[in-house]
């Protein structure tokens, strides 16, 4: 059988690359995916300690699942936002959109 | 109705017509006149009432009409508010009703009542071509207020009641001499006459004093009708020139009758008071405030007398009030008889006549003074008011024929008994009662008595100035109606003048009959030697007011014969100098009497006088050390002083707490806040990412130290 750490490894390489997408990235809807990325390392990281530590609960599929309905409506409440602001400023580059600067 | 309630009403609607009047009715002319006309009215009913109920109460003095409230309490007692009708309050109550209702209804035609306002006139300044008074309203609510001032002091039970209606007649006399404020005349003799009867008025007040702390009471009868009290002033001694409690508290208060009665040396406001309005003149100089001051020195006659008995000598304040009542009575006649304005001479002979009781009451003479005071206030009314048609008709004339004389200035005048008939005929019978005519007129029976008094009480001094009075009081009066209406009219003027209309005659014919028929209720007992059928009425009445009643003097040829042939001289010459003063003719007595004509015309330069000794001195201090060195030195100093010092401090505490200190700490606190804002809003960049590395960044660290340094 696979080591957990293997499991905790591949979510860490996920959650880097979210990190990096959300930072990297100046499309808006590139930022959207890197957190989607983000939330599903942090998924793997649950469903990964829920088998090999306390297999015989379901509270950690039931926490992942709840994080999938928190990552769709915020994908849907994110792209909403970002159709609204292209659509007013023609842009959906994260650093144009600074209309809380000083 | 109660007498004492009746009493207590009579001041009541005059009062209230001024009061309505001035808040009221003042915009409406009608309703302004016949609210204090019908205010009087109702006051006359009642005062009328009043003495009907007084003349049938048996043994009045004993058992006067008197109510009294408790009004201010003093400590353990209460000063005691209230109305007193003896036989003196009623029959003062029964002329001064008479003459105010007379003047009332005299004032509406006086002031053109139902003529058009002339849009020339001015408030301020008499009408001048006939239309009606602008200020018509204001005159009625004062003479209400000053009716109601005189009803006050009439019916009073206590002195402070008395002050208070002389006081209020004081003010309205002022009011109403200055009506005419437009013209400075009538505003100097406003001033002069208040000042000068507030310096009596102190003197009366300290009197007022001296007697309620001596007694404890300012009631009339607790003091006058008290053997007691009397003899207890009387032989207390007051340590000012030698003078009883008595003796000095009479005088003070007498000096208070001097102001207000005008007599020398405080008679300077009399004349100059003739600047109001005619009926003023009347009401002031006959009807009211003059005869205030004699009712007083009548009243307070028992204090003054006492210690002194009839037939005894006079005591010294008694001397003193003879003296100068008689020297005022010879004093002011003079005065009259070099006077050419209508009512200058009446005034003149208004202080005479004042002058005739004031000695009276001197000589122990109580009667006579109480019934000259009601003889003269009818016909010297009289006299006032028929002056009063004469300068109106005058005033006429001078508007008909556009010329500019004085419409006063009798030698302007004559001839006006053909267009004034019953102006004429109510003048000549005033001025007949003033000089005294023998037996038909009241005049003859009052000053008759005073003459008869003098001589029987051996003050003969005094009957020799009373009578030489007398003798120039007839001159002047016949000079008087000599030049007014006799002989041919001297100007255009005075043919053109034409009779008053009925509100201002009827008056005059009232009066007229008062001034014949008052004098026969004082005939005295056995003249010429008979007995009349009707008996010396007013002697026991009035007499009646005294503890002890006065005896009546037996009859006497001398007096009698002394005053029947002054008043005939005095007429016959004053007749024959006067009977043809041709136009522009001017006065024969200037060439006879030469200086002492203009000493006399000039009123022997009292007024002069007066200017150089007290009025300029008093402008001086008033100028120079009251304005100057007191007021600008002293007080402004000290003020500014203060002022200065209170700015140095200021200055100080500004620059040395308020700058550096308070201010200093908030600015700073503002000055800090706003340059951390500066640099740290540096931070604020609106790059989203930015935000996201820096809370990376802060979460690593915290991460960090939580799993690497903590455990």
């Amino acid at each position: 059988m696979i080591p957990l750490s293997w499991y905790l490894a591949l979510s860490a390489a996920v959650f880097c690359l979210g990190v990096y997408g959300v930072l990297g990235r100046r499309n808006a809807v590139a930022i959207l995916m890197g957190i989607e990325l983000m939330l599903n390392a942090v998924n793997i990281n649950l469903v990964a300690f829920w088998r090999y530590l306390t297999p015989t609960f379901i509270a950690g599929q039931a926490f992942a699942i709840i994080i999938f309905a928190v990552a769709a409506s915020e994908a849907a409440v994110g792209l909403a936002l970002i159709i609204s602001i292209y659509r007013n400023r023609s842009t959906v580059a994260a650093e144009d959109i600074d209309l809380m600067k000083w | 109705m109660q007498p004492e309630l009746l009493t207590w009403l009579i001041p009541l609607p005059p009062i209230l017509a001024f009061g309505l009047i001035v808040l009221w009715a003042y915009r409406s002319n009608r309703l302004s006149h016949t609210l204090a006309v019908g205010a009087m009215v109702i006051s006359w009913g009642m005062a009328m009432a009043v003495f009907a109920l007084a003349l049938a109460r048996p043994h009045l003095g004993e058992n006067p009409i008197a109510s009294s409230v408790a009004w201010l309490p003093t400590g353990e007692t209460a000063l005691r508010l209230g109305v007193l009708v003896d036989p003196l309050t009623a029959v003062t109550l029964f002329f001064v009703a008479w003459t105010c209702l007379a003047i009332f209804v005299y004032s509406i035609g006086y002031h053109n009542f139902g003529k058009p306002r002339d849009p020339n006139d001015r408030p301020g300044l008499p009408p001048h071509a006939g239309g009606i008074e602008p200020m018509y309203a204001r005159f009625f609510a004062f003479i209400s207020l000053f009716a109601f001032g005189m009803l006050t002091l009439v019916v009073s039970d206590n002195l402070l009641l008395l002050f208070i209606g002389w006081e209020i007649m004081g003010l309205c006399s002022y009011l109403l001499i200055g009506f005419w404020y437009g013209k400075e005349s009538a505003r100097k003799a406003m001033v002069k006459a208040f000042m000068t009867t507030r310096v009596g008025d102190v003197f009366m007040l300290l009197g007022l004093a001296a007697l309620y702390t001596s007694t404890g009471t300012l009631n009339y009868r607790e003091i006058l009708f008290n053997e007691e009290v009397l003899t207890t002033l009387a032989e207390a001694s007051s340590g000012v020139l030698g003078l009883s409690m008595a003796g000095l508290i009479s005088l003070l208060i007498f000096l208070g009758v001097v102001g207000k009665s005008a007599q020398f040396p405080l008679h300077v406001w009399l004349p100059d008071a003739m600047e109001g309005p005619t009926p003023v003149s009347a009401m002031i100089h006959a009807a009211t405030m003059v005869s205030a001051g004699v009712y007083l020195s009548v009243r307070f006659f028992p204090l003054l007398t006492a210690g002194w008995h009839e037939g005894s000598p006079l005591t010294l304040p008694m001397t003193i009030v003879a003296g100068i009542g008689g020297f005022t009575a010879l004093f002011a006649a003079t005065i009259a008889v070099a006077q050419n304005d209508i009512k200058r001479v009446l005034a003149y002979s208004t202080i005479s006549q004042l002058g005739y009781m004031v000695a009276a009451v001197g000589i122990g003479a109580y009667v006579a003074a109480a019934f000259h005071l009601i003889t003269h206030a009818f016909f010297k009314a009289l006299l006032f008011l028929g002056s009063g048609s004469v300068i109106h008709g005058m005033e006429h004339g001078v508007h008909a024929t556009h010329g500019h004389i004085d419409a006063q200035d009798m030698l302007n005048m004559g001839g006006l008994r053909k267009s004034m008939p019953i102006t004429f005929v109510t003048f000549v019978i005033g001025g007949l009662a003033l000089s005294g005519f023998p037996i038909v007129t009241a005049g003859f029976w009052s000053k008759d008595e005073i003459l008869a008094e003098a001589f029987g009480t051996g003050q003969l001094i005094i009957f020799g100035l009373l009578a030489v009075a007398a003798l120039l009081t007839a001159f002047y009066t016949m000079r008087q109606i000599t030049l007014t209406f006799l002989g041919a009219p001297r100007t255009p003027a005075a043919s053109h003048a034409h009779e008053s209309v009925p509100t201002m005659t009827l008056p005059l014919i009232v009066l007229a009959i008062f001034a014949v028929s008052v004098g026969w209720v004082g005939i005295p007992e056995g003249f010429l030697g008979l007995h009349l059928p009707i008996p010396n009425w007013l002697h026991e009445f009035v007499g009646g007011t005294l503890l002890e009643h006065p005896q009546a003097l037996p009859f006497q040829w001398i007096p009698l014969l002394t005053s029947v042939a002054v008043a005939g001289l005095g007429l016959l010459v004053g007749w024959w100098v006067y009977r043809r003063i041709p136009a522009g003719g001017a006065d024969p007595l200037v060439g006879w009497l030469g200086p002492i004509h203009t000493l006399l015309r000039r009123k022997y330069f009292v007024d002069e006088f007066y200017e150089k000794v007290f009025v300029r001195p008093a402008y001086w201090l008033a100028d120079q050390v009251s304005y100057r060195w007191i007021d600008r030195g002293l007080i402004d100093g000290f003020l500014h002083g203060v002022a200065r010092t209170a700015l140095r401090i200021g200055s100080f505490l500004r620059r040395w707490i308020d700058l550096p200190v308070v201010n200093g700490f908030g600015d700073l606190v503002g000055e800090t806040t706003k340059r951390a804002g500066r640099v740290f809003r540096q931070v604020q960049t609106g790059q989203v990412q930015g935000y996201l590395v820096v809370g990376l960044l802060f979460t690593g660290l915290l991460l960090s130290y939580f799993l690497l340094v903590r455990p």
